[in-house]
């Protein structure tokens, strides 16, 4: 299956495989927890029973997501010392403390309140329940923080000096925590993760509105997730090419690929729309382009001269295709999330947001679209760092772990199999609670015996979600 | 020495996996123990009694590596690469224990394949500890600053006799707290399988302990040196006062008492693989000042640990007392 292939290459691709299996988790949670702690609030102040619904809807499906998210995190966060031990002692001294600070400040938040939050709420209360809930959504932000910062100091390094055994070594924290292009990614990121969220919210809302338009929560969801993409997605637009300009001052040569310009444009850059960039003759055939806007875009000037990629050594370039397509899929996938955004807008305008069945039916096509959104810029970022793990510093091929290519072939072929298996399960699980309807609960229910310690509410509320109508437990 | 930073991170690191092992301990104990329940009913009391914390206690397994990474990034670029195989399968097996949490309410047909990962996963992920420990005693060959033996360096018979101790003690430790959590056939089972598990892992701690010098003479001489002979006096009484509290709380009513007793074993246990490692944090070749980050790397955590672990065992502690009690299998049902 791999035969062939340097352990470089292997190591390569099982960092890719799993980040990208990983990345997809915490894009989800993040915006669900921060969705979890609205609704909760929500409920508490108006006592309005759809809030209710919602929270304790989508809470199940938070559990299953976030799950997955923690068992492929622990993952990565061995990965750096098996596959890439050469990385991890000479960045350790700089990004280890980051990583660390992670772990201290909001891993241990999510789970320790994560139970209270999907458990607890009968032995807590209401307020004490808010406030594990908030502390949930509170620890995935912070994750994002430090780990967004740990991947920009690699992408921009700042604050560090290198002593005599090869280290980095930290100089100015503050330096490293808040480098270059930190503030930027982090917007976008943790927009990106809103966005997919909303999509998601919106998508599965949309799929009950047209079975049942009277559905009170689903009415309620599908509302506010496209209020949602309405504020969110113009400003993500803005943040995105803000990061673009932040990326061409510290990482000329990924913007080079991601625009694909093989070549210098001292008149001023045309924006390539579409073409095949071809590594063979370093030029994009079949190129569609706009004269001189490129300049515009980056440079806010029609006739500003671009350096391409012709002024970077070879050896130094990223992979020009896959910056090339990635970042245009992304791009695509940003202005449809605002044109989706805008429709809901002209539908609500008209008072046809829960009668415009093409509206529901774009919103269910656009609800995985923000997973591919924030693969596709993960890619281009994560791409375009290479020949690079500590940009312009330190070489993907020296970072690598005195491991054999056969050890790292039998690994990660077991993370393929394994991955594909369990989320895939998991996944499907998802869908199918997302299939279901948000049924409103008995009213009943609250005041009698509630779960503790103990039973999952998944034998008393999930009772129709399985694929068996028989009762289950005793 | 004792104000020495790189001292004090050793201690913490030290904290964070002893507090890993005894909390993650039982709740893979627990999935050790899941297939000998008698009923879905018991199952489903098992898992629940550890659904609302292992999350948290798994947390402690990633300061753990995530700690190392911080302040001893040189053990960990050695470590990693050393017990490739067994981290890898680790982490495979934890993987499929920790979505079956979750998984197994999700369907019926499939229970029986969630209930199988949440065993299987709970059994590798243990052995493979165990394991990883044995393999770091024996010592591991390091040069300049990588790991230079092979792949399969880390399994030899001591390091498969770990692997067990250690699986037998996490199944006592499970034993022990749903011996703690749990009301009638079920805490009769458990108490049961709890004497059985005791005895084992007396003679697996035993046996470890006598092994232990002869994969490097240094640890016999640390043993019988000062400080180390200091604690040579002390462990076997304080073994045997562990072992009488579990004998006898298993007797009695006093249902937390085995398993503190127990907790107090992997205390003991833990406190003599110090001694032996020390000053060493990957035997034979690399000490804990070698392998340190430089004091900027280890104060800027440091900062950060004091103010946040207190905060951490604090929250996590009130998460432990709002479950606390035994499991009433009958409330939630209508």
């Amino acid at each position: 299956m791999f035969d062939g292939l340097t352990a470089e290459t292997l190591a390569r691709m099982q960092f890719a495989f799993t980040v990208s299996f990983h990345i997809i988790f915490p894009a989800f949670s993040i915006g669900l927890a921060s969705y979890l702690a609205v609704l909760n609030a929500q409920w508490l102040r108006t006592r309005d029973e759809t809030y209710y619904t919602l929270f304790e809807y989508w809470k199940k499906i938070f559990a299953v997501a976030f799950g997955m998210g923690v068992v492929s995190g622990i993952v990565m966060s061995y990965q750096f010392g098996t596959n890439w031990s050469v990385f991890s002692d000479k960045t350790g001294p700089v990004l280890g403390p980051l990583m660390a600070y992670e772990v201290l400040s909001a891993f241990f938040l999510e789970a320790g309140f994560l139970g209270i939050m999907l458990f607890g709420r009968a032995r807590v209360g209401d307020r004490l329940h808010m406030f594990a809930t908030a502390m949930v959504a509170f620890g995935t932000l912070m994750s994002a923080t430090w780990i967004l910062s740990v991947n920009s100091w690699m992408q921009t390094p700042a604050g560090y000096s290198i002593n005599e055994v090869g280290q980095f070594v930290p100089e100015d924290w503050w330096q490293i925590v808040f480098n270059p292009s930190f503030p930027y990614r982090l917007v976008h990121m943790v927009l990106a993760a809103f966005l997919t969220t909303a999509l998601v919210v919106g998508g599965v809302g949309a799929l009950h509105l047209l079975r049942d338009k009277t559905d009170a929560a689903a009415r309620r969801m599908f509302s506010m997730a496209m209020w949602m993409l309405v504020v969110v997605a113009p400003l993500q637009i803005f943040a995105g090419d803000m990061h673009g300009l932040n990326t061409l001052e510290h990482q000329p040569a990924k913007v080079m690929a991601m625009e694909g310009h093989y070549d210098s444009h001292p008149e001023g850059a045309p924006l390539i729309l579409f073409g095949l960039p071809n590594a063979e003759t370093k030029s994009i055939d079949y190129a569609i382009e706009i004269p001189k806007l490129s300049s515009l875009i980056l440079k806010h000037d029609l006739n500003t001269p671009l350096a391409g990629l012709d002024t970077i050594p070879d050896e130094d370039e990223p992979p020009v295709a896959i910056l090339f397509w990635s970042f245009r899929v992304m791009v695509c996938l940003g202005f449809a999330m605002a044109g989706l955004g805008l429709w809901s807008l002209w539908g609500r305008l008209r008072g046809q947001l829960y009668d415009s069945r093409w509206l529901h039916r774009a919103s269910i096509a656009m609800g995985p679209m923000g997973f591919v959104a924030v693969l596709a810029g993960w890619i281009t970022t994560e791409v375009g760092r290479q020949p690079f793990t500590v940009y312009g510093l330190l070489r993907t091929s020296d970072s690598l772990a005195p491991v054999s290519a056969p050890a790292v072939a039998a690994s990660l072929t077991a993370f393929v199999i394994v991955y594909f298996f369990i989320f895939g399960a998991g996944t499907f699980y998802i869908l199918r609670m997302m299939n279901k309807a948000p049924a409103t609960r008995n009213l009943g229910l609250r005041d009698g015996p509630v779960r503790a310690a103990g039973i999952t509410p998944a034998q008393q509320v999930d009772r129709d979600i399985t694929d068996d109508p028989t009762p289950q437990g005793n | 020495m004792l104000f020495d930073l790189s001292f004090i991170w050793a201690g913490i690191i030290a904290f964070a996996v002893l507090t890993y092992v005894v909390l993650d301990g039982f709740d893979l104990g627990v999935g050790i123990l899941f297939p000998f329940a008698t009923s879905e009913r018991d199952r489903a009391t098992m898992m629940n009694s550890i659904a609302p914390v292992w999350d948290g206690n798994e947390t402690w397994l990633v300061l753990g590596g995530g700690g190392l990474f911080a302040v001893f990034p040189l053990a960990y670029a050695v470590i990693m690469p050393a017990l490739y195989m067994p981290i890898t399968l680790m982490l495979l097996a934890l993987v499929f224990r920790g979505v079956a949490f979750e998984y197994r309410w999700r369907t019926t047909r499939w229970r029986g394949v969630w209930d199988s990962a949440f065993f299987g996963g709970s059994v590798v992920a243990a052995t493979m500890q165990g394991i990883a420990l044995g393999a770091l005693v024996q010592g591991v060959e390091i040069e300049g600053r990588a790991y230079a033996g092979g792949w399969w360096d880390w399994l030899t018979l001591f390091s498969v006799l770990t692997g067990l101790a250690v699986l037998t003690g996490y199944a006592l430790l499970g034993a022990t707290w749903l011996n703690m959590k749990t009301e009638g056939e079920l805490q009769c089972q458990m108490r049961g399988y709890a004497r059985w598990l005791g005895a084992g892992t007396l003679a697996a701690i035993g046996l470890v302990s006598l092994l232990t010098p002869f994969q490097d003479p240094e640890y016999f001489r640390r043993w019988f040196n000062l400080p180390g002979s200091l604690f040579s006096l002390l462990v076997p009484g304080l073994v045997a006062l562990c072992s009488y509290a579990l004998f006898q709380g298993l007797k009695g009513s006093r249902d937390a008492q085995p398993f503190l007793a127990a907790l107090g074993l992997f205390v003991l246990s833990f406190i003599g693989i110090g001694i032996s490692f020390y000053p060493f944090i990957v035997p034979p070749g690399l000490t804990i000042a070698e392998a340190a980050a430089p004091d900027e790397s280890l104060m800027f955590t440091l900062v950060g640990a004091v103010v946040l672990v207190p905060l951490i065992l604090g929250y996590t502690a009130y998460a432990y007392w709002v479950f606390r009690g035994k499991i009433n299998p009958e409330e939630g049902y209508h």
